[in-house]
């Protein structure tokens, strides 16, 4: 495997010392067959032992090695050396306050998912004797919105939560439709309550930028445009009289 | 240790500049302001009909006619033809999730699907105008 000289330049910031963050160059000797994950474990192994990132299970399941490289929110386990050029710049997610170098502050969307109630939420008592049934059908409508990992690549790609933050965004949203439109699930009116709000799917502009950069092919934008779609039904039913108050 | 996260500064008017996808996304939500201009040109229409004057509706009619106005309504009439229609029947199948049994209708079913909506409708709105 032959061995390729590659420039990262590495966004630091260590808030003890750092008014501002800052480029830091390190000359990496990769393999073509790398991962930017693994020219980052060369630099903390053998360069600086100082860069903190997160990073955890390198196969694209666990979420936590999203980063910008080169201008673009990626998974680093997911974007190869092959595929790059010589020299490559890496910073943390965009439209996240910077904690420490490549860690960002994740509060603020963890916050919000709790608000989205991601979990099946169910009116009538569970079936006593047998479990939930789930047919092929109902599987299909929602199993995309499933392959969220959350890295929060779609945070850092969208124009609308850097401009405003109050707005919920695309993984907590996508999130909470795949929970809408789960045939098991009794919560979706609850939901639209909080999601179809001000704070929720009607502040997103459709610029698509979320579905276009998720490494992993879920479209948290169409589950935006269906939730208003939902958000507007429900909004009418409350409005006919004798609706739901 | 203390906490002191940094927050990097964002331009609140030339964010759009930076990538490509958002130049691409404010090319279409510009069109708002020809919306705005058709809108204005509707009512001052109405206000002129409304004075009952055959004069001041003809002097309308040839306003249009310049160059200038044609120009524009022509520019105008590219660019929704060609740009907005395409990039929203390309986006409709995000908002469209349509199941036909265990499978979800191909996108591009549901773009032709628009596509031919549009032109049966144009269709009428031709037969209706007396156009044919």
């Amino acid at each position: 495997m032959s061995k390729r000289q590659l420039q990262l330049e590495v966004l630091r910031y260590d808030p003890e010392k750092d008014k501002e963050p800052h480029f830091q160059s390190y000359s990496v000797p990769c393999e073509e067959d790398w991962a930017i994950l693994d020219a980052l474990n060369y630099v903390k192994e053998n360069l600086d032992t100082t860069l903190s990132y997160r990073w955890s299970c390198h196969m694209m399941v666990c979420g936590s090695c999203g980063m910008m490289i080169n201008g673009e929110p990626v998974l680093t386990c997911k974007t190869f050396v092959r595929d790059l050029p010589d020299r490559v710049r890496v910073e943390p997610l965009e439209n996240f306050p910077i904690e420490r170098d490549l860690v960002v502050v994740l509060d603020d969307v963890m916050e919000k998912l709790q608000r989205a109630e991601p979990w099946i939420i169910r009116k009538d008592p569970p079936p006593e004797d047998r479990e939930f049934t789930q047919s092929k059908a109902s599987l299909q409508r929602f199993k995309q919105y499933t392959m969220c990992v959350n890295c929060m690549c779609c945070y850092a790609a969208c124009p609308q939560y850097a401009l405003d933050s109050s707005f919920i965004g695309p993984a907590v949203l996508a999130l909470a439709h795949r929970y809408n439109i789960d045939s098991r699930d009794q919560g979706k009116s609850e939901r639209l309550d909080i999601l179809a709000d001000h704070d929720g799917v009607w502040q997103c502009s459709f610029v698509g930028a979320c579905s276009e950069v998720c490494p992993k092919g879920v479209d948290p934008a169409a589950a935006v445009q269906q939730m208003k779609v939902d958000g507007a039904i429900e909004w009418w039913k409350q409005k006919l009289p004798g609706g739901k108050k | 240790m203390s906490r002191q996260p940094y927050v990097r500064p964002i331009s609140r008017t030339t964010w759009y500049m930076r990538k490509g996808r958002y130049r691409r996304y404010m090319l279409r939500e510009v069109t708002c302001l020809l919306v705005g201009f058709y809108s204005f040109l509707l009512i001052w229409a109405l206000a002129v009909l409304a004075t009952g004057s055959a004069e001041r509706w003809d002097a309308f009619l040839a306003g249009q006619q310049t160059l200038t106005m044609k120009t524009v309504h022509g520019t105008a009439l590219i660019y929704y033809l060609v740009y907005m229609t395409f990039d929203w029947f390309k986006l409709a199948p995000k908002a469209m999730a349509v199941q036909v049994g265990n499978h979800a209708l191909p996108p591009l079913a549901i773009i032709i699907g628009h596509y031919v909506a549009w032109a049966a409708l144009s269709l009428f709105v031709f037969w209706l105008t007396g156009v044919f």
